[in-house]
């Protein structure tokens, strides 16, 4: 994976990274202010960042005037009509547009229990607008009440972006740990061996409940990341940047930028039980953008195919990836 | 003419990230504006210019790039005026160092250099015929972008889809929507601002 101290400064990859920024921005729902301060980052990292971005921006926005040509038939769809509206506005539209598609999200209306299978992920909006993403092979139970909201984090991992009400405070139960929401976006994962809590914005606070009276409490800031283990309590700092990049895998994708298939396919081998391999050196090296769902294999060797112009042949146990 | 500007290229490294929100120089915002209006335009010509130093497309990218850049630190203290002579000046300046580090100068080279002058007199755009052209460039290039990647193009510029329903109508991923789009900008930006060329051979 890209390490953003590192970054390129061949216009070609330049390019690649601005286009990625780019769409991923102006045509992906999933855009969001953290989203946006990495983005920031990298276009402060160097005028090359900056003019690139720009005139791809310019043709792209540009490129909206090719609607002329639609064909009067089709209503206009929700998406068009963002563009024209101010930023909360969008959001409560994307919540809307959200609630309204997929059964992969819902309005909680009481109390109840969570469980994604493996591969899976889903986005559970609460009444105040909080909102809970579970990853992978999650199970939480959650209880929305008038005097405060609860949620047991039982197995997985789920990202928590926090409407943030001192009289109805947010606690999630992981175990012996409690973490409480003091306005917040977090993420916990909870295995057998551990529980880990990254910060994305504001603070929160983790406290163990000690049965022998050892108790422990901890304000976790913006940035940092607590490892904890059944007796002990790690914790370190992550830039903004360098977090939201690696939130993007804890949340199911892998991100790439301009990185080589050889690195990508080993990537995917780490996730996933069926591999992939490449046929030659050659093909190994050519290189690809993109964020990427960890799990879906296939998907990945679809677009790699489909990106650069590739042969895929799949096994029972492996897939090859060749010119 | 070109000597006026001869060494404006080799402006000391501004250190970007903070150095223009000190106040004296040139707000980012103002200097994007100038830029996509004044400087975006000349690509097409400077590209040919570049391309005519007989470089690989990757190493005249880059150049593309380096010349951006000084354009923009140079822009930073003061808006260069006239635009036009400066980009070319400042493009020469840079071939002539990359010439210098290659270290073996064919002796054509050189020559040619100074023979691209004639480059810095082409006539300037003209904004009005720029505007009228743009969507007829962008149709153009459009129509030149592999059959798959114009088809997420047009369903997400031209039918307003969202990435989800263009997933659902092409039967692929909505990352692989992304792959196509991003592909689709930047070939797009590359046939409307650098290569004028490549569209006129088949439109």
């Amino acid at each position: 994976m890209s390490n953003p101290e590192q970054a390129p400064t061949d216009g070609e990859s330049i390019r690649a990274s601005a286009a990625e920024w780019l769409i991923k921005r102006r045509d992906c729902e999933t855009w969001n202010a953290d989203d946006e301060a990495a983005l920031n980052a990298w276009l402060d990292q160097s005028p090359a960042h900056s003019i690139a971005f720009w005139r791809l921006e310019d043709v792209w926005s540009k490129a909206d005037r090719l609607s002329a040509l639609r064909r009067p038939m089709r209503e206009t769809p929700v998406a068009r009509a963002r563009s024209a509206m101010p930023r909360f506005l969008v959001a409560a539209a994307l919540v809307a547009m959200v609630v309204a598609g997929a059964g992969t999200y819902a309005v909680i209306p009481h109390s109840q229990a969570y469980e994604t299978p493996l591969g899976g992920r889903e986005i559970l909006t609460l009444r105040d607008g909080s909102q809970i993403e579970l990853n992978t092979s999650t199970s939480l139970r959650i209880s929305d009440r008038a005097d405060r909201r609860e949620i047991w984090l039982d197995r997985g991992e789920a990202y928590f972006d926090v409407r943030h009400d001192p009289r109805r405070p947010f606690v999630v139960i992981a175990g012996n740990h409690r973490v409480i929401d003091l306005g917040t976006k977090f993420v916990m994962r909870r295995d057998p061996e551990r529980l880990e809590v990254a910060v994305v914005e504001g603070d929160v606070r983790l406290n163990r409940d000690g049965a022998d009276q050892r108790g422990a409490s901890a304000v976790l800031r913006a940035g940092e990341i607590a490892t904890a283990t059944a007796s002990t309590l790690s914790v370190t700092t992550r830039s903004n940047a360098v977090l939201s990049e690696e939130l993007g895998w804890r949340r199911g994708v892998l991100i790439f930028r301009h990185t080589t298939l050889a690195e990508a396919v080993a990537q995917f081998n780490r996730y996933n039980q069926h591999k992939l391999s490449i046929a030659d050196a050659a093909t190994a090296r050519l290189r690809l953008g993109g964020t990427f769902p960890t799990a879906n294999v296939e998907g990945f060797a679809d677009a790699a195919k489909e990106i650069l112009g590739l042969r895929v042949t799949r096994h029972e146990d492996e897939t090859i990836i060749s010119r | 003419m070109a000597g006026m500007f001869r060494g404006m290229a080799d402006t000391p490294e501004i250190g970007l990230g903070r150095q223009h929100d000190g106040g004296a120089g040139i707000a980012v915002s103002d200097l994007k504006g100038w830029f996509l209006r004044e400087v975006l335009p000349l690509e097409a010509a400077l590209m040919q210019f570049l391309r005519r130093s007989g470089r690989s497309k990757s190493e005249i990218d880059d150049l593309c790039q380096d010349v951006y850049v000084r354009i923009f630190e140079a822009a930073q203290k003061q808006l260069p005026q006239p635009v036009r002579p400066f980009v070319f000046t400042v493009a020469r300046n840079l071939l002539i160092d990359r010439i210098r580090k290659d270290q073996i100068v064919p002796i054509e080279t050189v020559a040619e250099l100074d023979m691209l002058d004639v480059a810095f007199e082409g006539p300037g755009p003209d904004r009005t015929v720029m505007a009228r052209e743009e969507l007829r460039r962008l149709q153009a290039a459009l129509d030149l972008l592999p059959e798959r990647c114009r088809e997420a193009v047009v369903m997400r510029k031209v039918e307003g889809l969202s990435r989800r329903e263009i997933a659902q109508r092409m039967g692929i991923a909505e990352f692989t929507v992304n792959a196509h789009l991003t592909h689709g900008v930047r070939a797009l930006a590359d046939m409307v601002y650098g290569d004028p060329a490549q569209l006129r051979r088949k439109t």
